[in-house]
């Protein structure tokens, strides 16, 4: 049974944590969550790169967030990658497969999955 | 839309969108219908832009011409042979109870009736990409109900954000928990 005393002893062991994470984070996931978007998948994708990021440990450095209509309604879900001092990758048709294998070759590995980029779906 | 769960994570887009601070999903079910209620206090709308919010090319998103949010919700309802009904007032009018309230009613029997689907999940969602805003999240059915209260958590948590991990998890056991024991 979930209680509020679970709730609580979360509060006290991340207390310290959330100091620490502030300003840290270097790279955005982001995740069209528009009428498009979502009607095209994005909830699942959204959760896919929550999970992801928590199970690969990444969540020091990694924020996932979510935005409105990127414009191209025809390639959501689409999910934006923006790193420091790199150019940002777009990716297109995401789903929950292809955003576990983006995180763990992207995100963990540093590696662009490059069928899944726009450019590779135009 | 394939889940009636997802027009509501749509819809109560618009209202943070419009600079609510609080949300509440209110679902009303009984035997035969299904009542959803998002009430919001955000900037509301002019009664010029209520108008002509069912149509297709009403939209606030500067990215195209076409808002499909509303129509596919009226959609699915009229399907089932119900209803959108609209209210709003806008902050320029109403500076002090400003917000708009939608609401769509269903005939669950009807075979077009959109299952409501996973609900849970829509609701995690919101929290973890509007950690700043707060839900008030009430689903009854006949004679019992869930009630969660973005809220109270907050209160629990004393600054640590909602949308951290762990607390999201949190909140979809919990609420995953409460639809067991409450509705099953």
């Amino acid at each position: 049974m979930k209680s509020l005393a679970e709730l609580q002893a979360i509060k006290e062991r991340m207390k310290d944590k959330v100091i620490l994470r502030e300003g840290v984070n270097a790279t955005r996931v982001v995740v069209g969550m528009a009428t498009c978007g979502i009607a095209a998948g994005a909830r699942p994708v959204l959760n896919t790169f929550v999970e992801e990021v928590n199970a690969l440990g990444l969540m020091e450095t990694v924020t996932v967030s979510q935005t409105g209509c990127i414009g191209l309604c025809q390639y959501e879900p689409i999910v934006e990658i923006y790193e420091s001092g790199k150019e940002k990758v777009t990716y297109v048709k995401v789903d929950a497969e292809k955003a576990k294998r983006i995180a763990n070759e992207h995100l963990k590995g540093g590696k662009v999955v490059n069928e899944y980029t726009i450019g590779a779906n135009q | 839309m394939k889940e009636l769960s997802l027009n509501i994570l749509d819809i109560t887009e618009n209202s943070v969108k419009a600079g609510a601070t609080l949300t509440e999903i209110n679902i009303t079910e009984t035997d035969d219908d299904l009542v959803l209620t998002i009430t919001d206090n955000g900037c509301g709308m002019t009664p010029e832009i209520l108008e002509t919010v069912t149509n297709p090319f009403t939209t606030t998103r500067t990215t195209r011409k076409v808002g499909m949010g509303i129509p596919l919700l009226k959609m699915a309802a009229e399907l089932t042979g119900g209803e959108v009904v609209i209210a709003s007032k806008h902050i320029g009018e109403f500076p002090n109870e400003h917000g708009t309230v939608v609401k769509a009613t269903f005939s669950k029997k009807h075979i077009d009736f959109t299952p409501l689907g996973d609900v849970v999940s829509t609701i995690t969602t919101l929290i973890q990409g509007h950690p700043e805003t707060d839900f008030l999240y009430i689903h009854r059915i006949n004679n019992d109900e869930i009630v969660f209260d973005t809220r109270e958590i907050k209160e629990t948590l004393e600054g640590v954000p909602i949308n951290t991990y762990e607390v999201i998890k949190w909140i979809e056991e919990y609420l995953r928990e409460q639809y067991l024991q409450i509705f099953s």
